[in-house]
């Protein structure tokens, strides 16, 4: 009844895959090094550093971000917290990976984003794009990724940035084609350049858009860590993941627990900084 | 040479203009062609000259494509046809580094929503256009000071813009595009989303600038009163295309057609004209002569009345009835003695100004310059011609 699409499709794609890791198999490798070089740095040197010291960091951060005592104050709790559920090593193991994951999705989504506002064709093209990646199941990618950069940290880094960019480079699209357009006529009619448009007007105006963005991205990353640990990420995600293969509950929500504190600490920072910037905005009459 | 001369602009909006624009040079109509190909006409033969130092008004209701024409001296938007040139230059042939280099040394734009970086001080705003071209942050600073102060802002130089009320941000507005010293002022309805005691602040704030300054502004506005206040020509515009373009006075008294007859038909001339509209010379000039000779002039030419100017100065009228009065006293002898100097009006007041004047004496208001020159006189009759409106029956009309 059907005509048979499927297995054409699975031959093909798995021809294609081979023929990658064949043919450009070095290159790939190349990329997966550099990513497990940096990773495995940030990685030893945050738990090489004293808690204590990672606490005083992470308060200054918070205090930078909001300018108030009481964020800096939950935010160390929020890390003592994974310490005492005894998570530390694997947070810090898991905070390397998100900070390499969302370094990674801001490289990518903010152009991205900026290009896209830019031009309605490429939108037309871009946005089924990040559906695509928003909602097919990593697995699909996270086998092909396997085969291509080996398993471990480096697929689970890139399943994270496929699964959290989209957001990104919608809500920077969202803000720079949400500037005023009266302002953007102005700078123009100044004589600005594209480029001095774009760093002096639309990027600043579109920046709590864009912190929104960063948000919601860190966010969608930290969803991906209990995937990620499945092929071999190591971190707070294999905690609920050893819960689950054990059928140990108790495991499970202290690893989730772990990811929740995790969450909450980005989530704030990255959204207190993000109102500081539009203060301008506020200011009483 | 005209400064700015626009010839034939015709601009399209829709996703295929050039196959509509053979149409609309053939002169089918707006609606027409909205209905029968989506596309819009924005403006269809657009021919006008902009002389430098003039305050030029561009006039219309929204949609008549005036915003749309301003953004085309800058090329913010580009016509479907037509050519404009600026000193010379035609900007249709400028290349994207040329563009750029064009706009920020001939021109700057006032917006009506100010469009102000709203992430910046006012200090910042006003030295923006400076910051595009390079300008040291000193040498800016310096500069913005000065226009901050010129339009009465200072004070406030490091407040946001958001912190100022909206007649405060278009003055930020203005001293941002006199700021980069531009030859050529473009104003979109700049004082449009201004209260109206404000928005007359603001014209009188920019009359005052242009008296000092003398650029070129193209100013744009939907408000027929506020063109009539600012404007040395204005252009009216209907549905993409010009209906007039002259004087205040032209407009008003010779619509040239039923759309302007219309528009100025609520206007408060005796406010929006002046005196110097409706004067004329005066019927009997008197300088030098006595008495005698005064009388003997006045009855031969069947006048009441005689102006008096001596050594180029108006000296005041005399009524032949004052110098019969005076019945062969002769320690006065000059008819000048015996002038009244008391009413008179400026050439360019309003000619409501002269009203008092003229329901007081029963003489033409004489009309004299700054320098004390008689230049002419305004009787009643000439006002009331200017004041009655041609469409309504007649003078009838004023004595209802």
């Amino acid at each position: 009844m059907f005509p048979e699409f499927g297995k054409p499709i699975k031959l093909a794609t798995n021809e294609f895959i081979d023929w990658l890791i064949i043919n450009h198999g070095d290159f790939f490798e190349a990329i997966a090094n550099v990513i497990l070089t940096v990773l495995v740095a940030l990685e030893k040197l945050l738990r090489g550093t004293h808690p204590i010291a990672i606490m005083v960091i992470v308060g200054l951060i918070a205090y930078a971000a909001s300018r108030r005592f009481s964020l800096v104050a939950l935010m160390i709790g929020a890390m003592y917290f994974i310490g005492a559920l005894g998570l530390w090593e694997k947070a810090m193991q898991t905070i390397a990976i998100m900070l390499v994951s969302i370094s990674l999705a801001i490289a990518v989504g903010i152009p991205m984003g900026i290009l896209s506002a830019r031009s309605n064709r490429l939108r037309l093209i871009i946005n089924p794009v990040l559906d695509l990646m928003q909602t097919i199941p990593s697995f699909v990618y996270l086998i092909p990724a396997a085969m291509l950069f080996g398993l471990g940290k480096v697929p689970a880094i890139l399943a994270t940035v496929i699964y959290a960019t989209p957001p990104l480079i919608r809500l920077t699209d969202l803000g720079i084609r949400m500037v005023d357009s009266e302002v953007v006529e102005a700078s123009r009619a100044f004589g600005a350049t594209r480029w001095q448009l774009l760093r002096g007007v639309q990027i600043p105006l579109a920046l709590p858009s864009i912190m929104q963005g960063i948000n919601q991205t860190t966010m969608m990353a930290l969803a991906m860590v209990v995937i990620a640990s499945m092929i071999g990420a190591r971190g707070v995600g294999e905690t609920v993941l050893i819960g689950l293969q054990r059928n140990d509950s108790g495991e499970g929500l202290i690893g989730g627990m772990a990811i929740v504190f995790l969450a909450i600490v980005f989530d704030r920072i990255s959204q207190s900084y993000g109102a500081r910037l539009q203060a301008f905005r506020n200011v009483a009459h | 040479m005209a400064q700015i001369e626009v010839r034939n602009i015709y601009k399209i909006f829709g996703d295929k203009p050039q196959e509509v624009l053979q149409r609309a040079q053939n002169g089918e109509g707006k609606d027409d062609l909205l209905a029968d190909t989506g596309h819009t006409v924005g403006l269809s033969d657009v021919s006008l000259d902009i002389e430098e130092g003039e305050i030029f008004v561009v006039m219309g209701l929204s949609g008549s494509g005036k915003s749309t024409l301003i953004r085309h001296f800058n090329r913010l938007i580009d016509p479907t046809s037509g050519h404009i040139t600026v000193e010379g230059t035609d900007v249709m042939t400028l290349g994207t580094d040329q563009l750029i280099k064009f706009r920020r040394d001939k021109m700057s734009m006032v917006f009506q929503r100010f469009g102000l970086l709203p992430h910046r001080t006012v200090i910042q705003n006003v030295g923006y256009g400076l910051e595009i071209q390079g300008v040291e942050k000193s040498e800016r600073e310096k500069k913005a000071r000065e226009w901050i102060d010129m339009v009465g802002l200072a004070g406030y130089e490091d407040s946001y813009p958001s912190q100022l009320s909206g007649g405060m941000q278009q003055r930020v507005g203005l001293a941002r595009a006199l700021c980069t010293d531009p030859e050529i002022l473009l104003m979109d309805e700049a004082f449009s989303a201004l209260d109206p005691l404000i928005r007359s602040d603001m014209q009188d704030l920019l009359l005052a600038l242009q008296a000092k300054l003398r650029k070129t502004v193209v100013f744009i506005t939907h408000d027929l009163d506020e063109a009539l206040r600012i404007g040395d020509r204005i252009a009216i515009l209907k549905d993409g295309a010009l209906s007039q373009v002259g004087t205040p006075a032209d407009i008003l008294l010779k619509p040239a057609d039923d759309y302007v007859r219309a528009f100025v038909k609520d206007v408060n001339r005796a406010r929006a004209l002046n005196v110097d509209v409706i004067m004329r010379p005066p019927a009997l000039r008197l300088t030098n002569e006595t008495i005698e000779e005064a009388m003997a002039q006045m009855r031969k030419a069947g006048e009441e009345y005689g102006y008096v100017t001596y050594e180029n100065e108006y000296r005041g009228v005399v009524t032949l009835e004052a110098m019969e009065e005076l019945n062969g006293n002769d320690k006065i002898k000059w008819a000048r003695e015996l002038a009244d100097l008391t009413h008179t009006v400026h050439p360019d007041e309003p000619i409501e100004g002269a009203v008092p004047a003229a329901l007081t004496v029963d003489y033409p208001i004489p009309v004299v310059c700054d320098e004390g020159e008689l230049v002419g006189i305004v009787s009643n009759e000439d006002m009331v011609s200017v004041l009655d409106r041609p469409d309504e029956g007649g003078a009838t009309e004023l004595h209802h």
